[in-house]
Formats: structure tokens, C-alpha cells, sequence
């Protein structure tokens, strides 16, 4: 157990290493710097500006710059967006946004996408089965800003139910919820029934039934606990899913959360935002990875940590 | 009859004499070659169906998946030629027709520079299904070649090459995705401003997303295929193959190759929808492909101001780039279920 934490560990803080680093030469290769972009700067003040973040050192002695501060938890200061800002501070104002409406919508397609998979398995052809199929798979036809969007023009500017933009009433998050939750829901819920319809075809199934066992018992001790493996593995990159989902969907209700102010700092190329962004992202879908590995072991005791 | 042996089999009477001694219950006449009438018994009366064959009649009882596969062949027309037959080209503003609503000159409407809607979907459409069709070859070539080697191989070469997958995988790709392409932009455009001219012709957008494709996407594909040589290397009959001394090149193209190969179509179709819906997030973001071109996340993206004036907008690339990933994943779909009906659900 702790040898495998230790690994595990390891592996994350090279992962974590290597993220940063192709992110850093990544940044620093693109011709030109972020001051080009703003309006007329005389030679002077670029050099000025450049020498005060340590832009004019080698790439080199940038990197190894920008490590040690890594190591110390300091991700710089942001160059254009808004001025000096720590990066750090950034994301501790406004991941917990994005981190709140993420947190809903996974909520919310795990709570619709597992019962309804589970069901349209169990009801196999039938009408509920066809309905929810159908749903799901145009579900995950339709691109997230679509969904969002249509919610935007139908639930606000036609009926004028919901609040258009911001975070500021309880309703307004409902729209940004569902247009993240859209896609992951359809996707748990076709998992879900293709599992669930592999699991009840099993033998051990057949013959729990055989002996007798209570319907409820059946299903949820021992079809649901078994099908709903995939759907954990689906979870740890959800994350990731969630957070591209929200780029777009805080962009159009604009939620000053963390997806609009990478939005923006792609726009003026603020690079140490960027940066800052991807390894903060990198190292919570190492994390969340790491749970669903530890939830595996307590759904499924066959599987061990310790490999 | 049961006894019979190929008639080419040429037996020398020494040799025959110890077969009959060993089994006493074999006559001569049991060894004679076998008459052509009795050959002719034993070849089958219907030819041996192939794994094609069978595939696609399993296919074609899937009425959606071939309802898919024609939506996704009108599709590609109407992409490929529609343009040619559109009075109006992609770029062409018409002055005086501003953001009108569908009639029948332009039944997509225009917007709001005056180009003709209806022409610039169906070219936001080719540009797409170009990437994504290119971009899965591209994920096909490069995943499928470093998955076979990594499951060839074995051993610590494996457990390297896989190590490297792990990271890829636990890296933000939709990230990298964006710092990537803003960093090959320039360079490309600088090329295309120098001539090189087959950058101009497909355009340095779409150079830079089939480079972003080509570096990070392959991963998935790569993890399929080795789960499969994997799988497959510890078989039985490759054993015997290899007893029998089949060469490392004959086993592959013979026997993993046409095995791996009904997973690879199916991963690459899946992967087309996919690669179209990056794109359009790209597009949405304003780093997809670069202007006048036109692709369907654009087409949307640029919808987003004055949508609620002018909802069709929106409406028309937004059905186009749903119902061009609905058909891609319904016709995966149901290729699935026809190139591997063990994997059916």
C-alpha cells in the first residue's frame, strides 16, 4: 500500500514535471513576446518590461527561474491581463467558480446518467429503453456551446425565465449546469446501459436469480456494483471534459470563473496565466485519476492497489 | 474413403508395407490415392465466407448504421460539390443583402457582411469532415505503428513506451491543444507569407491542428492497439504460427494485422466526430481555422453575436455539425457491432 502510494506519487510529480516543462518551451518558443501586443510601446519600456520579468535571460536560465518558483508553489505574475497579479491568487479567486458549477453538473449526470442507464438496460426495447437511447445519442451529437446557447436564446432572451449572464441568483446556475452536464449525462447513460446489459447476461446472475435472491438485493449488490466500474473509469477524465466544457459555457454566461480568464489570457497571450492554468489542471486530473483508483478498490475488492 | 490420402501424396511400397504393419486393420486398398470423384466429395459445397462478406451483412440489417452511412455519403456531396453549384462564393459579400433571413435566394440567409449562409455551411462542412477524417488517419498511422511496436516488443521497451502514454494521458490535452496551435500559427503563417505553397493551399490553421492532432491524440489509438497484440500475441495459433516457423513479418501481415484490424476501422470512424468536435471548440474560441475560411465551429461561434436577432445563424452550422457527428457515431456504431459481434451490446 505505501510502496504504491509511493509510486503513484513518483509518477504524478514526473507527470507534473514534464506538463510543466512542455508547457514552458511551448510558451517560450512563440515568436515575439507578450508586450508586442500592446499599444506602442517604445523599444525602451519593452526592454524595461522584459528585463523586469527576466524575459531578456536565456531560455534556459528562464526555465530553471520559473522551476524554483514552481517548487515554491509561485507561478509568476500575470503580464498583460491583469497587471502583476499573481498567477496563484488568480486561480484561488476563481477556480472555486468554475470548481462550483463543475461540481453541479458532475453531480447532476452522475445522478440522471446512472439510474437512467441502469434502467433502459433492465427495460431492454421497450419504449423507455428506445427514448433514452435516442435521447443520449443525440446528446452527445450536440457540441456543448449548441446546448448552451439554445438554452441561452430560448430560457432567456424568448421566455426570460432565467437569468442570461453571472452567477448571482440560485436560478442562474441552472443553465450553465445543464449545458455542461448535457454531454457527460449522455455518455454515463450509454455506459452505463452497455454495461449494465453485459453484467445481467453474466452467469453468476443467472444463478443468483436461480437461488432465489430478492430483485432489489440482485441489482444492487451485485449487477450495479459490477457494471458501474466503466463509469468510474469514465469519471477521472471527466474532469478534464467538464473543464474544455467549461471554457465555452463560462465564456457565453459569462462566469468569471477560470475558463474565461484562460479564454482571455489566450486572446492577449498572457503566458504566465496560460502556464499556470495547464499545470493547476494537470495536477488535478492526476489527482482525480488517483481517486477513482482508490474508489475502483472499494467497489471492486478483487482489485488491489498494489499491482 | 476415410482413409484416404491426398492424391499428390506419392508413397513408396517400403513405406507402405510399414504403415499396414503398424495399423492391422488398414488394407491396401484404404491407402489408395483418392479417386478425383472422391476428391470432388469433399470440397465444399459453398464458398467459404470471408470476414468481409460476413461483416457486411451483419451491416446490412443495421438500418441505422446504413441510414447513417447514406447521410454521411449526402453529407460529403453536398460538402464536396454543393459550393460549385451555389451562384455565390464562401467569401463573395454581397452588397445590399445584409443579414437578411432564409428566402429563397439564400436559404440559409446571409450575415452580416452579406455572404450567402447556405454556401459557407456546406463549406464549413468540407472543412470539418477534412479534419476530421485527416486528423483520425493521422491518429491511425501514428498510434496504431507505436502501439504494435510497444506491444511487439515487450519487456522494458514496452513498459518506456507506455510510461510515456501514461503522462501524455494525464496531461490536459484540450490545454496543450490551445498553447500548442498558438505557438505553430505564426511560424506556419510566416512560411505561407515566404510561399511555401501547399501550406497556403490547405491553410496554416488546419496545418496547425492536424500537428496538435498528430502529437497528442494518438494516445487513445495507441492504447487499443496494444491492448490487442497483447491479447492476441499470447494466442494459440500464433504459437502455432511461430512453431511452424512463421517469419515476424508473416505473423503480423497474416495474422495481428487482419485481426486488429475490424477495432482499428471502428476507433478511427469514432474518431472522426471527435476530431470534428475539437475543432469546433477551437473554432469557438477563435483559434480554429483563420478567416474568411469558414468552418462549422466558426460559423457558430460568429452566430454568438446578434443570436438573438438572428437565431438562424446559429441554427443551420449547429444542426450541420450535429447531424454530421450524430451519423459519424451511429454508423461507428453499428460498424462495431458488424466487424466484431463479440464486442456487440
Amino acid at each position: 500500500m505505501w510502496m504504491y502510494l509511493l509510486k503513484r506519487g513518483a509518477t504524478a510529480l514526473l507527470t507534473l514535471f514534464v506538463a510543466a516543462t512542455l508547457t514552458f518551451f511551448i510558451m517560450t518558443a512563440v515568436p515575439g513576446d507578450p508586450f508586442l501586443s500592446e499599444r506602442a510601446p517604445s523599444p525602451e519600456i519593452r526592454e524595461q518590461m522584459r528585463a523586469k520579468y527576466g524575459l531578456d535571460k536565456p531560455v534556459v536560465v528562464q526555465y530553471y527561474n520559473y522551476m524554483k518558483n514552481f517548487m515554491k508553489g509561485d507561478l509568476g505574475v500575470s503580464y498583460v491581463q491583469s497587471k502583476n497579479r499573481p498567477v496563484s491568487e488568480i486561480i484561488r479567486k476563481s477556480f472555486p467558480v468554475s470548481a462550483k458549477v463543475g461540481a453541479l453538473a458532475i453531480l447532476l449526470s452522475v445522478a440522471i446518467g446512472i439510474p437512467l442507464g441502469c434502467l433502459s438496460a433492465l427495460k431492454r426495447d421497450r419504449f423507455l429503453d428506445n427514448f433514452v437511447r435516442v435521447f443520449s445519442t443525440i446528446g452527445i451529437a450536440v457540441p456543448g456551446f449548441v446546448v448552451a446557447t439554445v438554452l441561452l436564446l430560448v430560457m432567456s432572451v424568448r421566455w426570460k425565465w432565467l437569468p442570461a449572464a453571472g452567477l448571482n441568483t440560485p436560478s442562474s446556475y441552472i443553465m450553465p449546469v445543464l449545458a455542461l452536464a448535457m454531454y457527460p449525462m449522455c455518455y454515463i447513460i450509454r455506459l452505463m446501459r452497455s454495461s449494465m446489459l453485459d453484467v445481467i447476461g453474466q452467469d453468476y446472475i443467472r444463478t443468483a436469480k436461480a437461488k432465489g435472491m430478492r430483485k432489489n438485493n440482485l441489482l444492487f449488490r451485485q449487477a450495479l456494483r459490477n457494471s458501474i466500474l466503466p463509469v468510474i473509469t469514465y469519471l477521472g477524465p471527466l474532469i478534464a471534459g467538464i473543464l474544455t466544457g467549461g471554457f465555452v459555457v463560462e465564456k457565453i454566461f459569462n462566469i468569471p470563473g477560470l475558463g474565461r480568464y484562460y479564454v482571455k489570457s489566450i486572446e492577449c497571450r498572457d503566458y504566465t496565466i496560460i502556464m499556470g492554468t495547464t499545470i493547476f489542471y494537470s495536477g488535478l486530473l492526476i489527482f482525480m485519476m488517483f481517486c477513482c483508483d482508490l474508489v475502483y478498490t472499494v467497489v471492486d475488492p478483487r482489485i488491489t492497489l498494489d499491482r | 474413403m476415410a482413409h484416404t490420402l491426398p492424391s499428390e501424396t506419392k508413397v513408396s511400397p517400403q513405406e507402405l508395407e510399414k504403415i499396414l504393419s503398424l495399423f492391422p486393420d488398414l488394407t491396401e486398398e484404404d491407402l489408395k490415392a483418392a479417386s478425383p470423384e472422391e476428391s470432388a466429395a469433399v470440397v465444399q459445397e459453398r464458398p467459404p465466407v470471408s470476414y468481409w462478406s460476413d461483416a457486411w451483412r451483419r451491416l446490412k440489417k443495421n438500418k441505422i448504421a446504413i441510414a447513417a452511412f447514406i447521410i454521411i455519403l449526402i453529407l460529403i456531396l453536398l460538402a464536396v460539390f454543393g459550393p460549385m453549384l451555389s451562384p455565390y462564393t464562401y467569401d463573395q459579400q454581397i452588397r445590399g443583402e445584409e443579414s437578411q433571413a432564409p428566402s429563397w435566394a439564400h436559404p440559409f440567409g446571409t450575415d452580416n457582411l452579406g455572404r450567402d449562409l447556405l454556401v459557407r455551411t456546406m463549406i464549413g462542412a468540407r472543412i470539418s469532415l477534412f479534419i476530421g477524417i485527416v486528423s483520425s488517419l493521422i491518429v491511425l498511422v501514428i498510434g496504431s505503428i507505436y502501439g504494435a511496436v510497444s506491444g511487439l516488443a515487450g519487456g522494458a521497451v514496452d513498459n518506456f513506451m507506455m510510461r510515456i502514454v501514461d503522462i501524455l494521458n494525464s496531461i490536459p490535452t484540450i490545454l496543450m491543444v490551445i498553447a500548442i496551435k498558438m505557438v505553430i500559427d505564426r511560424p506556419l503563417e510566416d512560411m505561407v507569407n515566404r510561399g511555401v505553397h501547399w501550406i497556403q493551399a490547405i491553410g496554416s490553421g488546419m496545418i496547425a491542428i492536424f500537428i496538435v492532432y498528430g502529437l497528442l491524440y494518438w494516445v487513445g489509438m495507441a492504447r487499443i492497439v496494444r491492448g490487442q497484440v497483447l491479447m492476441l500475441k499470447e494466442m494459440e495459433y500464433i504459437h502455432a504460427a511461430e512453431a511452424l516457423g512463421a517469419s515476424r513479418s508473416l505473423l503480423i501481415r497474416k495474422h495481428l494485422l487482419p485481426n486488429c484490424i475490424g477495432q482499428l476501422i471502428v476507433t478511427t470512424m469514432l474518431q472522426i466526430p471527435s476530431a470534428i468536435f475539437t475543432e469546433a471548440f477551437l473554432s469557438f474560441l477563435g483559434i480554429g481555422v483563420s478567416v474568411p475560411m469558414a468552418s462549422l465551429g466558426s460559423l457558430c461561434s460568429s452566430a454568438l453575436n446578434g443570436i438573438s436577432s438572428y437565431p438562424y445563424r446559429l441554427l443551420f452550422p449547429a444542426l450541420t455539425i450535429s447531424l454530421i457527428i450524430l451519423a459519424f457515431n451511429l454508423f461507428g456504431d453499428g460498424l462495431r457491432d458488424a466487424l466484431d459481434p463479440r464486442l456487440k451490446t
